[in-house]
């Protein structure tokens, strides 16, 4: 065993029996509790549903939507009917009046735990999660593994890393595939699956939307084209397609909300007013008022002037430039300051996390009665 | 053929989605248009993990160095795939309660939130807040306050960063009423309302004009840099 994996193994058993020792004292440490709420459902007689769907008016729908989605809110165990004007059902495989029930569980505080113990020993409403538990402990672990790259690279760090990458890829492909896909191509292509499966309240798709879907999942076919080992320029129709209707909507779009308004909101008076609640003017506001409107007209100016490369940067537009310049590091230098107190808030965040929810170290939303 | 039909279909698809904003008649083409963008691009999420998934198998068929967090990756890939596909552990909407997939994929205690809570949300918001050190180490070696642009940044991201926490009210707060201009956290607010809005207003003037300019430049095929080999 090298000297470099010994420090590391009496390093990692000193935090453990550290992580012990910690378990042993006041309450523990690194516990998720969940409060159980049972949900009761009655399925809709379908064929009231669909005669009631074709004549109500949406108004009275929503009404009682919401007031089911209230009801299942407010207590711990609940019983919702569906809605009864729910939009046209074409598919169940269950009987109307079907009963369902199932259980949620919502996380609380230790606090509550440990009143709903004192109160009562036995009670089973809220309890230990070991799932969520576990995964606490595995989000610790984690945390530790990345941070564990300010020594040097190392296997904890790049599981890790492996991990980020498996999971966020796929974890973007699903919202995709939910998100995108099925309301809008799935939905439009196959619109009775979707109704049965996913979506009873959506609406039939017209001839159009679903010819456009149709050239949309051949287009989307042609640019999986990509991972076969020939014919690769097929994908370039598609990418073809995202490139235009990209320079297509950036154009207008930059051109509205950055160019033309940007430029309207530098068209500021120089000579500013400002008055007080009686009416009269405050000479030392208004003093500095006009001030930052100067500034920030000059600024623009000068800062467009330093971006305008037609013209060489010579004397009154080099003069400008310069003073262009000495705007844009301040810019720069705020970008800095924000973007390093992001980070060392994330960071906080991570630290907090590790103390307050897996150590129980610090208690500073009051969640242990610390 | 390979090139021209790429070109034409760019610049049907963008004049199109430009002609939608300013003429009322095509508002929905240019809908129907930006449904299809959006389903071809989460479809490019498919591609993306495929190709993923090929990169990986490869190397693990090979059995190249670190091919065993080849397997960590393609593992969480294909687990988070499966959760999120059919989405285990979530109960329908009580509102469709026939309707099998109609709950959400994120309801508390699901499994796909049990990913999210524990998961991603430690590994990248670390994996971010792991860059403030580097930010700083970065920012200790390379920041020299050699000439007055330098000397400007450096002040400016000093007031900002104090004039945001509690050390600044705390260094300036002794100020008195009349000099409260002076003190950090008003600094750092004039500093932001002023010389940072015109310095960004101007930049996002800038890349307003590049982008409209690289735009028409690929819809009157100027441009074809995109379609790869050269600009031919």
């Amino acid at each position: 065993m090298t000297r470099q994996a010994k420090t590391w193994l009496v390093i990692g058993a000193v935090f453990v029996a550290l992580l012990v020792a910690r378990g042993m004292i006041g309450q523990g440490l690194g516990r998720v509790y969940v409060k159980r709420t049972d949900v009761t459902v009655t399925l809709p007689d379908t064929a009231a549903v669909n005669s009631a769907a074709a004549g109500a008016a949406s108004a009275s729908a929503s009404a009682s939507t919401s007031a089911s989605t209230s009801a299942s809110t407010s207590a711990s165990t609940t019983a919702v009917s569906a809605p009864a004007t729910a939009p046209s059902i074409t598919s169940t495989s269950l009987a109307s009046g079907t009963t369902m029930s199932w259980q949620e569980w919502k996380q609380v505080p230790p606090l509550e735990f440990i009143a709903a113990q004192k109160a009562n020993p036995a009670q089973t409403e809220i309890t230990m999660s070991w799932p969520r538990t576990i995964g606490l402990w595995l989000a610790a672990f984690f945390t530790l593994a990345i941070f564990s790259f300010l020594y040097a690279d190392n296997p904890f760090y790049k599981i890790a890393e492996s991990l980020v990458v498996g999971v966020s890829a796929a974890y973007w492909g699903v919202i995709g595939f939910w998100d995108t896909l099925v309301p809008k191509m799935f939905g439009a292509l196959t619109p009775g699956l979707v109704k049965s499966l996913v979506q009873p309240s959506l609406v039939a798709p017209e001839m159009l939307q679903q010819i456009s879907m149709v050239f949309a999942l051949i287009l989307g076919v042609m640019m999986l084209w990509r991972l076969l080992p020939r014919g690769g320029w097929i994908s370039a129709w598609p990418l073809a397609f995202i490139v235009g209707v990209t320079a297509g909507l950036k154009i207008v779009s930059h051109v509205e909300s950055d160019l033309m308004a940007q430029a309207a909101a530098t068209m500021k008076p120089l000579v500013v007013s400002v008055t007080d609640a009686s009416g009269a003017t405050n000479m030392w506001d208004s003093w500095w008022a006009s001030v930052a409107n100067v500034l920030l007209v000059t600024g623009v100016i000068c800062c467009l002037a330093y971006f305008f490369f037609s013209v060489e940067h010579k004397g009154v537009v080099g003069g400008a430039a310069r003073v262009g310049i000495w705007y844009l590091m301040i810019t720069f230098g705020a970008s800095f300051g924000f973007t390093v107190m992001g980070r060392i808030a994330l960071l906080a965040a991570r630290v907090e996390f590790l103390f307050d929810d897996w150590l129980w170290l610090i208690d500073p939303n009051h969640f242990r009665g610390l | 053929m390979k090139r021209i039909i790429p070109m034409w279909i760019a610049i049907i698809a963008g004049f199109a989605m430009m002609l939608s904003s300013f003429v009322p008649l095509a508002e929905s083409a240019g809908e129907m248009f930006a449904d299809v963008f959006n389903v071809v691009a989460a479809i490019a999420f498919v591609l993306g993990a495929g190709s993923l998934a090929k990169q990986h198998l490869e190397k693990l068929s090979r059995r190249d160095a670190g091919w065993g967090y080849s397997v960590i990756t393609l593992g969480s890939f294909l687990i988070t795939l499966f959760i999120g596909m059919l989405k285990i552990g979530i109960h329908p909407n009580p509102s469709f309660p026939q309707a099998a997939y109609s709950g959400s994929n994120d309801a508390e205690g699901s499994a796909w939130s049990w990913i999210y809570e524990y998961m991603i949300t430690p590994l990248t918001s670390t994996m971010f807040a792991l860059l403030a050190f580097f930010v700083a180490s970065a920012a200790f070696r390379a920041f020299r306050a050699k000439n007055t642009e330098a000397i400007l940044l450096l002040v400016t991201a000093f007031i900002v960063l104090l004039g945001r926490t509690f050390a600044g009210v705390v260094l300036t707060g002794w100020f008195p009423d009349w000099a409260s201009g002076l003190r950090l956290e008003n600094l750092s607010i004039y500093v932001m309302q002023v010389f940072n809005t015109a310095g960004n207003r101007a930049i996002m003037i800038g890349i307003a004009l590049g982008v409209a300019a690289t735009g028409l430049r690929i819809l009157f095929g100027i441009d074809r840099s995109w379609l790869g080999g050269g600009d031919a």
